[in-house]
């Protein structure tokens, strides 16, 4: 489903990514973890495009995303994206939040785009907040909404980026909460996280990446209770203790 | 005219004021000073209306740097109209660019060189307010699929015009008294008519006391209208 091939990426005289591959299948979940600047973020960045790979190749399903003749909307369109910061539009109501891309992208009539807002709020446990300006919303519900938005597109692959990160402690579980129900749904996903408990419950595989690189990289059970790089025992000694 | 209002007040400080020259001067011309202001306000409504468009156009055409002929032109036009006085601008365009395109009058002359400069500083206003939208706008909308003119349009457009309001009432006001030198082609507005009137009753402190008031009547108005958006869009 998504295939990263080699890819580097630079900002300016700094190298974040020092050639990065790897392989997510269709209904796979995959955690990231790292130290803060390992360029985990980039990664995910890149595979949406947000940000260019100076080298090296993209595929989503068999589409080379670092090919200009290829129209990166359409893509976007089924690789949905959530964000640290939420990024919520905070001139438009949650409904409108969700609903904006469906009819502006999809062409969905107003009332479909609503009816699968409706649902998709259901899911997320918000219906009561469809009227709702984000600036009145929880960080938790914030990110419940932004959740929302991401999957009205009905995408294929779903991209996190420390989407806990900003939150209060007490509104990470919310969050988990619907991102574990969309993994058992069979959604492939891609996620950047500091949530080890969560990376090791509802992950089917975790990389571990530090200095640009993927260090290590197995099933959870593997990564968390025997990893092989001492880089990773470091990474992990420190993180789990805490 | 003069004798009915003191009639009617019946008080000796208006008949005072009454035989005052340099007043009847300005009752005598009261008509004429609000033509002027109309005409005043005319050019500058003009104006900015016409240099709002300009100025979304090559604030957008700034921003899109990659696309180099574009932005080359529009920092040549917001470089030149920004760096020139707005009295040399007048004068160029008057006699030296508009006669070129056959029949025009001092009004057109003087409405297309404010429009022009009133452009140029739009584009900045405009190019700093899309700026100070949240990047991750820009990001999510885009990462939903929609492209970055959709994504402007619906997004960060609609974020942008409250961070530019106030400075474009800043620029309305500041073009409001720049079109005092649009009077040098002969444009009877506010200031040439106080020329006139001054020319033909040698009352200086009168009838430019006079001007700089209605000037000041009609910024403080705009000024006081600007305080009002601003609260307006504080608590949106």
């Amino acid at each position: 489903m998504i295939d990263v091939r080699n890819i580097h990426k630079s900002f300016g005289a700094l190298e974040v990514l020092k050639g990065v591959s790897c392989h997510i299948a269709p209904r796979e979940v995959v955690c990231v973890i790292g130290p803060s600047g390992s360029g985990k973020s980039t990664l995910l960045r890149c595979v949406n495009q947000l940000e260019k790979v100076n080298s090296g190749h993209i595929y989503i399903d068999g589409e080379d995303l670092t090919d200009s003749r290829v129209n990166i909307d359409t893509v976007r369109q089924q690789v949905g994206m959530v964000f640290q910061h939420f990024n919520l539009f905070p001139h438009k109501t949650t409904l409108q939040n969700i609903t904006l891309a469906p009819i502006k992208v999809l062409g969905l009539s107003k009332s479909e785009a609503k009816e699968r807002a409706m649902i998709l709020l259901g899911k997320v446990g918000l219906v009561d907040k469809a009227e709702v300006c984000p600036n009145k919303l929880s960080g938790g519900q914030k990110q419940r909404v932004a959740i929302a938005r991401a999957l009205a597109m009905q995408p294929k692959v779903m991209l996190f980026d420390e989407p806990t990160s900003a939150l209060d402690p007490e509104m990470v579980g919310e969050v988990l909460e619907v991102m574990r129900d969309l993994a058992h749904e069979g959604m492939t996903m891609m996620i950047v996280t500091h949530e080890m408990g969560f990376a090791r419950e509802v992950g089917h595989r975790v990389l571990f990446m530090d200095e640009g690189v993927i260090v290590e990289e197995g099933t959870p059970a593997r990564i968390f209770d025997a990893p092989q790089n001492p880089r990773t025992q470091l990474f992990l000694s420190k993180v789990l203790r805490a | 005219m003069a004798e009915h209002m003191s009639v009617v007040l019946g008080s000796t400080a208006i008949q005072n004021l009454m035989d005052i020259h340099g007043f009847q001067v300005l009752s005598s011309n009261f008509s004429s000073f609000l033509w002027g202001a109309l005409m005043t306000l005319e050019i500058t409504a003009l104006a900015v209306a016409f240099g709002m468009v300009l100025g979304l156009l090559f604030g957008l055409l700034k921003l899109a740097q990659h696309i180099k002929i574009t932005y080359a032109l529009a920092t040549i036009y917001i470089d030149f109209f920004r760096g020139t006085p707005l009295f040399v601008q007048i004068l160029l365009l008057h006699f030296g660019i508009l006669p070129w395109f056959g029949d025009y009058t001092t009004f057109t002359s003087a409405v297309v060189a404010c429009t022009l400069n009133s452009g140029a500083y739009i584009a900045e206003i405009v190019r700093a307010g899309i700026q100070a939208v949240d990047h991750g706008q820009m990001e999510a909308g885009r990462s939903l699929g929609m492209n970055y003119r959709r994504t402007m349009w619906y997004i960060i457009l609609p974020q942008a015009y409250k961070v530019v309001i106030p400075p474009l009432i800043n620029e309305f006001i500041a073009m409001l008294k720049d079109t005092s030198l649009v009077s040098i082609i002969g444009v009877s507005e506010l200031t040439l008519r106080g020329k006139l009137i001054y020319a033909s009753s040698y009352e200086p402190a009168w009838v430019w006391g006079a001007v700089a008031i209605m000037y000041f009547i009609m910024t403080k108005v705009l000024a006081l209208f600007g305080d009002y958006m601003e609260r307006r869009l504080a608590t949106e």
